[in-house]
């Protein structure tokens, strides 16, 4: 036996002890004034973190070594996985993934105690009280109901293995990525618990809790789009995006993470929209807790619910109903005290965010009715009903849409009052382009559907009004380029990273539209030697062989990939089996370009010695995640903003850089 | 529903038939083409959220070929979906139908945009906002800091 999981569950016992004082006393001392009391939080949330650290490096240790003397390794891992799975295994699990989302709402603790240098002593002694207590309510559910440090005597020889599902590279770290976007609202709710505490909400408010926020949303961005990357490759059916009860679980918190870096310009630049702001800080991190009980309840079943346990599942909806229903009394009885903002008019900068958080709070409702009324239903009344793909098609769609067509115009109006005119003077070359786009796809699209060229010409409206907005700033096309270089180097980091993250929610409006419209999908029975068409390249069917991987065997499938004479590439497709489940898996033969992608799938035997093939030519739809990670790096802009770092106090300057990384 | 996943499993291990197979296919393509729009709006009654193209289980396989006898055999397309409902009930559509206990459903995000929207405007049409407050000694301070 290994003494080292030991010291992991007595350092996660103690962060337990830790998290309780963090929360209490640094509470108390706000209300008191006791500087002292008030500073105490910060060693807590630095103490809180290296325990829990200790206790993370331990799990993994037990899986790295395979120690099967820990019950949770012997669920879930198996001494013939590669290392990468074996640390991936970790938060691969129940009790595993809750301990790595209390590690990363240390971290974010920590950060605040660390980098918080510029807050006034009473909001971060309060926010990190509210970091302590939300710590606090899931350690102790972890130690009681889901200890991932149980042991289990005589040990066994082996474990049972992970879920082949799950090993694989991108689904291996999409998990801390989504977590660090979950967690990282946590921030937000702390700082907006702390201000109806303080009964305060300021610009300087909204100035520290902005870039906390997009860190969140920036995690979340990443985090959805390789989930969805993967499910693109590893589930074989071709599809990115599924509108599964569990991505919308991580969907819902990002709509509203969007609407929340948009409301807090307004709250910072107009002292505006404060309540709102509050409110949405507040949902933001409920929708992210509600995520984490509907997946890990039971309540929905999929791949990502690993263990489906009523107990816990009443646990941590109690954590939901505590933090939840308490912000949200709370908010009930202090928001009125938080004076209302200036007026402002309707065609104005704020005036476009307002309809801005409108839109996306409502896209949020639909897809929130859309995945929970079914259960609320067959709750009620017993009555079963299916809520899918068509039915966010026509609900979501319709609502995104105008705020899609809204987005250049919105960065173009001034604050307080906005000139339409004047903004469409700037913006008719963009408009021009567009229209030029959405007549081209019609033009070649001739029976297509209307959504097509609609859809291009906004993905195109999008990016070309991204670039009109730094090209007006800078002066492109009427100062000279050295100028403009200039201009563009002094431009703020924040102005920049909207356009970019913008012109980034273009380009992945164009995957998204030309997947879902112009795909081309094969599905035929091919013999070893035969070849079959896919667009404008042909793939031939070359023959099969066996495959023995580390801890599974299969079938690989060789084909050969031509477009005219030309050889491309030869592409693998795999089947998969197993070792200790016997689960079958399918790996993907994937060629990729620019304009889109070949995708093979080999499928089973049919009549006649041929193998089922799923073949797909999928177009642009890179653009998606290339998109996504184009708004990654407008995020990474805004928060390099100098206004976010000036202001932090002499004795600050020289410790860090950026408020948040 | 631990059973359940057990069952969804074993069936997968039994019979991994890739989704939708060649040899189901019809040979018009017209015909083809109805039959798989029609598919993509039911769902495989035994799996998480997939339609029956997507679903390898048995039971998607029926169903598949259910909806291609009965539009060979000449009906529409709402015949087809009726037809599927009446035997599965409207679990089985991934596009529940507009009735009295789905209205929540279709109607709350449209319904909280109008009201939404129009409150907005209501109010943006009334009065004037309360003066700003003056800072606080702490807030100008506070100010001076952040703008140093």
């Amino acid at each position: 036996m290994n003494s080292i999981a030991e010291i992991g569950h007595f350092a996660l016992i103690l962060a337990v002890g830790v998290a309780l004082y963090q929360f209490a006393v640094p509470l108390m001392g706000a209300q008191r004034g006791d500087v002292a009391a008030m500073r105490a939080g910060i060693s807590a949330a630095l103490l809180q973190f290296v325990l829990i650290a200790i206790s993370f490096a331990a799990l993994t240790h037990a899986y790295v070594i395979s120690d099967f003397s820990v019950l949770n390794v012997v669920e879930n891992s198996h001494s013939a996985k590669p290392l990468l799975y074996r640390i991936s295994g970790v938060w691969g699990n129940h009790e595993g993934s809750m301990l790595l989302w209390v590690l990363i709402l240390a971290l974010y603790g920590a950060a605040v105690a660390v980098f918080g240098g510029n807050l006034p002593l009473e909001l971060r002694a309060r926010v990190l009280a509210i970091q302590g207590s939300v710590g606090f309510a899931f350690l102790l559910f972890i130690v009681l109901a889901s200890n991932p440090f149980i042991r289990v005597d005589p040990p066994p020889i082996e474990g049972n293995g992970l879920n082949p599902i799950l090993q694989d590279p991108a689904l291996a770290f999409h998990p801390p990525f989504l977590y660090a976007g979950y967690v990282g609202l946590s921030i937000a709710f702390a700082f907006a618990v702390a201000a109806l505490i303080e009964g305060r909400v300021d610009a300087a408010w909204a100035r520290w809790v902005r870039p906390w926020t997009l860190v969140a949303w920036m995690f979340l961005t990443v985090g959805i789009a390789m989930g969805s990357w993967w499910a693109y490759y590893e589930l074989g059916w071709g599809g990115w995006w599924f509108w599964d009860p569990v991505e919308n679980a991580s969907f819902m918190p990002w709509l509203v993470a969007t609407a929340l870096i948009h409301s807090a310009i307004v709250v910072e630049k107009r002292n505006a929209l404060k309540i709102w702001t509050v409110l949405l800080s507040i949902l933001a991190f409920s929708l992210s807790l509600m995520g984490a009980f509907l997946v890990r309840s039971g309540v929905l079943t999929s791949v990502h619910a690993f263990a489906v346990d009523p107990q816990r599942g009443a646990f941590i909806l109690m954590i939901l109903c505590v933090f939840i229903g308490g912000s949200l009394s709370l908010f009930a009885w202090r928001a009125p005290q938080l004076k209302a903002g200036g007026l402002f008019a309707p065609v104005s900068r704020e005036g476009s965010l307002v309809v801005n958080n409108l839109l996306l709070c409502v896209a949020c409702l639909a897809v929130f009715v859309g995945t929970l009324y079914p259960l609320a239903l067959e709750t009620l009344t017993g009555e079963k009903i299916s809520v899918g793909a068509p039915y966010f098609d026509l609900t979501f769609g319709p609502i995104i849409l105008p705020l899609l067509l809204l987005v250049p115009f919105g960065a173009f109006l001034g604050w307080k009052r906005g000139d339409v005119g004047l903004a469409l003077k700037r913006l008719w070359l963009a408009l021009a382009l567009a229209l030029l786009v959405g007549v081209i796809v019609l033009a070649l699209n001739v029976r297509g559907p209307w959504l097509a060229p609609v859809g291009m010409a906004i993905a195109a409206w999008l990016v070309f009004g991204a670039i009109a907005d730094v090209a007006a700033k800078t002066g492109l096309f009427k100062a000279p380029l050295a100028t403009s270089w200039q201009r563009l180097a002094g431009l703020p980091r924040s102005a920049l990273g909207t356009a970019v993250a913008h012109a980034g929610l273009g380009i992945l409006v164009a995957g998204v539209i030309a997947i879902s419209l112009w795909r081309i999908e094969v599905i035929v029975a091919l013999k070893p030697g035969e070849t079959a068409a896919v667009g404008k390249y042909a793939v031939t069917f070359q023959g099969e062989g066996p495959l023995t991987g580390p801890n599974y065997t299969g079938r690989t499938g060789a084909f050969l990939l031509k477009q005219g004479d030309r050889e491309l590439a030869t592409l693998h497709s795999e089947k998969r089996i197993f070792k200790p489940s016997g689960m079958p898996t399918t790996e993907v033969g994937l060629y990729q370009t620019w304009h889109g992608d070949v995708y093979v799938v080999m499928g089973d035997e049919t009549t006649g010695g041929a193998r089922a093939m799923r073949m797909y030519y999928n177009p642009l739809v890179n653009f998606i995640w290339f998109g996504a990670a184009v708004m990654f790096l407008g995020g990474l802009l805004s928060i390099s903003d100098r206004r976010y770092r000036v202001g932090a106090p002499r004795r600050a300057a020289g410790m860090q850089a950026a408020p948040a990384e | 529903m631990r059973k359940l996943a057990a069952m969804l499993v074993f069936l997968a291990a039994v019979s991994p038939c890739l989704a939708l197979t060649p040899d189901e296919q019809l040979k018009d393509p017209g015909l083809e083409k109805r039959a798989r729009a029609v598919s993509a709006q039911l769902r495989c009654l035994v799996c998480q959220n997939q339609s029956i193209d997507d679903s390898e289980a048995p039971l998607a396989r029926d169903l598949r070929t259910l909806v291609r006898e009965q539009i060979t055999a000449g009906k529409t397309d709402a015949q087809v979906l009726d037809y599927i409902v009446d035997r599965y009930g409207q679990f089985v559509l991934l596009k529940p139908r507009l009735e009295p206990e789905t209205l929540i459903l279709w109607g709350t995000p449209f319904a909280v945009l109008l009201i939404a929207g129009a409150a907005m405007i209501v109010r943006r049409g009334r009065g004037e906002a309360a003066p700003e407050r003056p800072l606080t000694d702490d807030e100008k301070r506070a100010l001076e800091r952040a703008l140093q």
